[in-house]
């Protein structure tokens, strides 16, 4: 188990390297010093406090919606859905936020439990499909994508509409939002919010479920062998619903936290590139819930840095991009390094 | 010139393992010729060379007295090479006739010849008696005509050099005589055959020498007439083996499983058991023998509460088990052992303690308000492993995957045992497993018996009925047969009655 685990984690750094190299090879092309364009990538998201703040800020975004999509991967199950989720736990929030002026403790309590139940709701509609019906879970988590996609189309105009633009809620207020005064002040003004902290605890959270509970050993078991879990007693229509409902719970935590948090409204017409994103991290990741954290870090640092790199060179910031993209291809074709590196291997081991 | 074929000092390594090392095997004309060896010896290798599917990494090939180099089969056929693959390749939508051309078309001007071909196909399979009818759809025929269709291909290649892989594991008694009845006509007709198999009896009955490997190692070459069974298992698997299980008689006690009349729809819902009535009482061993695809399947998912039951009752020390979930049938005092342990049996990549416990983790000690109890299943699976004689690289954290075949159907055993069931269920359970993981699992299962279990056993093995069964069922398309005595069952009338001859009276 371990030796397996140290491997994977081996594979996911490979793949940060050959990204890296990729981007490289970009910037030379484009007639770029790739030392000047790392140089300042990293330097854009790690330069200072606040702008490290922001780093973690826009990480802890991808620790849910990566946790989301590990998760369900772990029962077997593809959820491309982490966006809808995300904006049905974006949408409870905006609308709690906007709506009620409870202390701030009861209403963040309120925000962030109701966000993870509306993107469960969301995710357990998939779930339910699949279970019930057999519906492919891909198929449905896309449609679902785009029902969430017209519901905050209609809705927020309708009810949280702003007082100049019709394509944005109003404002968050300040005793709403996840942001709070100390730790702005601490990083310097930057995004970062009680969120990463939550991200923190979500994640000890998800690997104690997975790793220590009846509950993550069932769910493994449906994912590594359905037939061999039911044959042992093990409801797998119930499994295979529990694991979209908390998959999609954890999507809409990302949800809150980047809508009330990181943003401080909520705009239409967006389908957040969070929710994607999530099917990188978790496969950088491993699928593992510490796996997921780190690569959430990772990825966070590209997004921060690349407007400084593109800012201070003639870098384009789609270069970051196609870096991300790089990376998640040899993530996802890692099982073949997987079969380089034992030949490598073998033969080492031979001569 | 003595040998038709010469295989000389043959060694073939695939990644981690040595398949064949310095094997030795020559056949002579007219001869049959067995190749024995345990799964995994290397048998289908060292004939997949001399078919020209594999490249031997030392060596050399002589065919009909010259050194020759098959480097792919067709070489192989234009020697007169024939081979049927232990995984028959037959295009199931086509016919015979079709099949048998495949790749070898005689054509008349653009369009291909099948007539002239079908009249070939009728005359060889008259010359060798096959009774094979060259426009019949493959998919409509038996296992045993797919075989002979296979047998054709190669005669009509012209192959004077037969090699069979393991070409018995598939049929019923009465196929595999008719099979023996063919191998002879061909050697009248002056074809070799080189016959691959780990049963003893057919080489006994069939083979003139035989060429033992174990662990890809010649261990030698033998005169079927000078030898015994014992003595060729012995050399198979490198110690002294046991066939038949000691058991002695016993009166069974009170009924355990009582299956009335029931009927069960296959996945494509169509009634694959019809109105199946069976007893299984305490400290008995009930055998269901029949051909595969007769309905087994289906019989044993309605006893695990995988499928709905249409009509009649299941009942488990007179309750009835229709209403309750596959756990609580589990709780109840229901053991399984499939038939696939990789879909059915193992979470192949959860490690043996995890696996040891899929079907207990949710009681305690092993897990406490929904948290796993890791100290306590680790030991669990510790003794598990140490009283089933389990051998894991890495104790109760290798990973299931890693384990053979038979080490990963003892956790299987082990598991379900261990759990002292009332109803053991084993199917197959000892498919693919080498001679001495067989004896291992036919003894614990006879001591289940011993102990008042009630153990009911499905198989496709007749042998392994025959050898355990206190009782033995037969079924054939959905029905019972019949119940024969174990003691008084031979294997000619049960042979029969697995092709569905019902006999006239029951010798009970
Ligand atoms: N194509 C292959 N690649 C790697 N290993 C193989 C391959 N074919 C067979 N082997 C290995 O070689 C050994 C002998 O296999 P095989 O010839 O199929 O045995 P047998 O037919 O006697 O059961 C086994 O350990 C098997 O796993
Ligand atoms: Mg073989």
């Amino acid at each position: 188990m371990k030796a397996m685990n140290k491997k994977v984690y081996i594979l996911s750094f490979v793949a940060v390297i050959l990204g890296l190299i990729a981007g490289a090879f970009f910037m030379l092309v484009t007639n770029n010093n790739p030392l000047d364009g790392y140089y300042y990538l990293f330097r854009g998201g790690l330069m200072n406090i606040e702008r490290f703040g922001n780093t973690l800020a826009t990480a802890t975004t991808l620790v849910f919606t990566g946790l989301s999509v590990a998760f369900a991967f772990r029962t077997g199950l593809f959820n491309i859905g982490a966006s809808g989720q995300m904006l049905m736990g974006g949408l409870w929030a905006t609308a709690i936020a906007l709506t009620f002026q409870w202390p701030k403790p009861i209403l963040l309590t309120v925000i962030i439990i109701g966000a993870a139940l509306s993107g469960g709701l969301w995710g357990g509609i998939s779930g339910w499909l699949k279970g019930r019906f057999n519906v492919n879970e891909v198929v449905s988590t896309i449609m679902l994508n785009w029902t969430a996609y017209w519901t905050i189309y209609y809705v927020i105009p309708k009810y949280f509409k702003g007082a100049f633009l019709e394509t944005e809620s109003r404002r968050i207020p300040q005793e709403a939002s996840l942001r709070v005064e100390w730790l702005s002040s601490l990083f310097n003004g930057s995004y970062i919010n009680l969120g990463f902290f939550l991200a923190i605890i979500v994640t000890i959270i998800i690997a104690f479920i997975l790793n220590k509970t009846t509950l993550g050993y069932e769910l493994k078991a449906v994912g590594f062998n359905r037939l061999a879990a039911e044959a042992a007693g093990i409801n797998v229509q119930r499994n295979i619903m529990l694991s979209m409902m908390i998959s999609g719970a954890l999507a809409g935590l990302g949800g809150a936290v980047f809508y009330v948090g990181y943003a401080s409204n909520m705009q239409i017409g967006v389908l957040p590139a969070q929710g994607f994103d999530g099917i990188a991290v978790s496969l950088l990741g491993a699928n593992s819930p510490f796996g997921v954290f780190v690569a959430a870090l990772f990825f966070g640092l590209l997004h921060s840095g690349k407007g400084f790199m593109s800012a201070m060179t003639s870098i384009p910031p789609e270069i970051a991009d196609t870096i991300i993209a790089t990376i998640i291809y040899f993530a996802a074709t890692s099982i073949l390094i997987e079969k380089l590196w034992d030949r490598f291997r073998r033969k080492g081991g031979r001569e | 010139m003595e040998y038709i074929v010469e295989m000389l000092n043959i060694r073939k390594e695939f990644p981690g393992v040595v398949a064949c090392d310095d094997i030795t095997l020559q056949l002579k004309k007219g001869e049959i010729h067995a190749l024995l060896g345990e799964n995994g010896a290397g048998k289908s290798t060292l004939m997949n060379i001399l078919f020209g599917l594999y490249q031997p990494d030392r060596g050399k090939i002589l065919v009909r007295g010259q050194e020759i180099n098959i480097s792919n089969p067709n070489i192989a056929n234009d020697l007169g090479i024939g081979m049927v693959h232990q995984h028959f390749k037959l295009v199931h939508n086509f016919t015979v006739t079709e099949n048998i051309i495949l790749g070898y078309e005689t054509t008349k001007g653009l369009v291909v010849d099948i007539k002239t071909a079908s009249e070939k196909i009728r005359l060889l399979s008259e010359q060798y008696g096959l009774n094979v009818d060259p426009e019949a759809i493959i998919s409509n025929v038996s296992v045993g005509m797919q075989q002979r269709v296979e047998i054709l291909k190669m005669l009509y290649r012209d192959a004077e050099v037969l090699i069979f892989d393991e070409p018995t594991a598939v049929l019923t008694p009465q196929e595999i005589e008719e099979l023996m009845k063919i191998m002879k006509n061909l050697i009248q007709e002056g074809k070799s055959i080189i016959l691959i198999t780990h049963k003893l009896k057919e080489i006994k009955a069939i083979a003139d020498r035989c060429t033992v490997i174990r662990r890809g190692q010649l261990i030698g070459t033998v005169n079927v007439k000078d030898t015994s069974q014992e003595k060729m298992a012995e050399m198979m698997v490198g110690r002294k083996v046991s066939f038949r299980v000691a058991k002695e008689r016993k009166e069974p006690g009170s009924l355990v499983l009582n299956i009335k009349n029931i009927s069960v729809k296959n996945p494509i819902g169509v009634l694959a058991l019809k109105n199946f009535s069976l007893e299984v009482r305490c400290g008995e061993i009930v055998g269901v023998a029949g051909v595969d695809g007769n309905g087994q399947a289906e019989l044993v998912k309605a006893l695990i509460g995988l499928v709905k039951v249409e009509t009649g009752d299941i009942e488990l020390k007179g309750k009835s088990l229709l209403n309750d979930s596959i756990r609580n049938r589990i709780d109840q005092g229901v053991a399984y052992i499939p038939e696939d342990r990789h879909a059915y049996g193992l979470i192949l990549d959860y490690n043996l303690e995890e696996n040891l416990v899929l079907k207990l983790y949710y009681q305690e000690p092993y897990s406490k308000k929904g948290i796993l109890q890791k100290d306590i299943i680790s030991e669990h699976g510790q003794r598990v492993i140490e009283h089933f004689d389990i051998r894991a690289g890495e104790g109760s954290t290798t990973i299931a995957r890693a384990l053979s075949g038979g080490n990963q159907q003892k956790v299987i055993l082990g598991r379900e045992i261990d759990r002292n069931p009332d109803l053991l269920i084993a199917v197959q359970p000892t498919r693919g497993l080498d001679v001495g993981a067989i004896e291992y699992i036919h003894k614990r299962l006879i001591e289940q018996r011993d102990k008042g279990k009630a153990v009911l056993l499905i198989s496709l093995e007749l042998d392994e009925i025959l050898n355990l069964s206190d009782r033995i069922a037969v079924i054939n398309n959905g029905e019972l047969v019949g119940l024969v005595d174990g003691e008084m069952a031979n294997e000619n009338e049960i042979g029969l009655m697995m092709a569905g001859i019902k006999r006239g009276e029951s010798d009970e």
